[in-house]
């Protein structure tokens, strides 16, 4: 017993236990069920077309859609930057050690074909991947209908670009450059599409183009078109962090 | 209660999480205990927008639901599960690193030869 006792860390547990007696009373105070909604509710009166809403509609079927991209859209653009800098950031740290280590083992041995995962694996990836493909597309287009957009269809893009190269080589021949450029290319346009709005009179990355009528594929204005460049630029992202990941294991081995 | 129970488990998330952050030997279960700590955090968002008998935020046949659940929260949930996302992955390729330049993720170790190669 006494043994158990002199084994555990109480600094941190204590610490710990102090946290949750401190944290739990604030949030049991929080009314829960019905807490007040401020601004859900001007977006929510918004859409629901109610005379004298205080924020514009927007024409988007999903409510999360149009806060993540019209009306809290400048922040959307600040949280693409952060992954930006996140994926930059790793690929950074994995390959300016392990450049040397490629080198090295080029000479003697060609890398690519080292790893063979089997020819099930190679036929599924095959198989597998204009189904992803499709699946990640028809999630980001319809993302202002029903759940899902940009984020999560780019994560299915992004396994869908990997999967293949992946699966034959050990993601040595994902290109590197074609990831770079469809990853600047989306950013540059989520930009470009916010900028038209500066140009048109209206705040930055305000929704121009038609509302259309609401639940329709081409409705909700750009956002369509915004959530289908967040979804290239997240899968982008992702693919080329997994590539980097997956090259490093190899030069590994 | 039911409010209780729920705010109770994501709190218990949070501080199981940083426990685990604080007192892991280990770093890559210290990336883990983060991912944890991270998800209690989201719940607690995502609670703070529950209403009782609101609907999805999502207009079915062209109407939208009279009573739904706060978008905002969920929004903010959104961007910050990706973010997380690309927090860990930075975690993870600066440990891939470490490993590979010590040989261990132990954390004691890893300190002990980190301060070994300041001090020379």
């Amino acid at each position: 017993m006494s043994e158990l006792v002199k084994r555990v860390e109480w600094t941190p547990l204590l610490f710990s236990v102090g946290l949750g007696c401190l944290l739990l009373p604030l949030f049991l105070a929080l009314p829960f069920g019905n807490s007040p909604m401020v601004a859900g509710e001007m977006i929510q009166q918004a859409a629901q077309g109610v005379q004298g809403a205080v924020v514009d509609s927007v024409g988007a079927a999903n409510l999360v859609t149009s806060v993540v991209l019209a009306y809290r859209g400048l922040d959307t653009l600040g949280e693409l930057a952060i992954l930006f800098a996140a994926a930059t950031g790793a690929g950074m740290v994995l390959q300016s050690g392990s450049a040397a280590l490629h080198q090295n083992t080029k000479m003697h041995k060609h890398i690519d074909s080292e790893i063979n995962l089997g020819e099930l694996f190679d036929s599924a990836a095959t198989m597998l991947t204009p189904l992803l493909l499709l699946v990640g597309v028809y999630i980001i287009l319809h993302g202002h209908l029903t759940p899902g957009g940009g984020f999560q269809g780019g994560v299915v893009v992004a396994v869908a670009l990997f999967l293949p190269s992946w699966a034959r080589n050990g993601g040595g021949q994902l290109s590197h450059k074609v990831i770079s450029r469809i990853e600047g290319g989306a950013g540059a346009s989520f930009i470009v599409i916010g900028l038209v709005a500066l140009w048109q009179g209206d705040p930055f990355l305000t929704p121009w183009l038609a509302q259309g009528e609401l639940g329709e594929l081409f409705s909700a204005g750009t956002l369509p078109l915004l959530y289908l460049m967040v979804g290239l630029k997240v899968g982008a992202e992702l693919a080329a962090l997994l590539k980097y990941l997956a090259i490093d294991e190899q030069v590994q081995s | 209660m039911l409010g209780i129970i729920l705010y109770s488990g994501a709190v218990a998330l949070i501080v199981i999480g940083i426990a685990g952050l604080v007192r892991s030997t280990h770093l890559f279960r210290a990336v883990l205990a983060l991912v944890i700590a991270e998800s209690g955090a989201n719940l607690l968002l995502m609670l703070a927008g529950f209403r009782l008998g609101g609907a999805v935020p999502i207009a079915t046949e062209g109407s939208f639901p009279l009573a739904m659940v706060d978008p905002v929260p969920q929004a903010m949930v959104l961007t910050a599960i990706v973010i997380g996302v690309g927090i860990q992955a930075l975690a993870i390729a600066l440990l891939v690193r470490v490993k590979q330049r010590y040989g261990t993720l132990e954390r004691s170790k890893v300190t002990a030869a980190m301060e070994l190669e300041l001090n020379k």
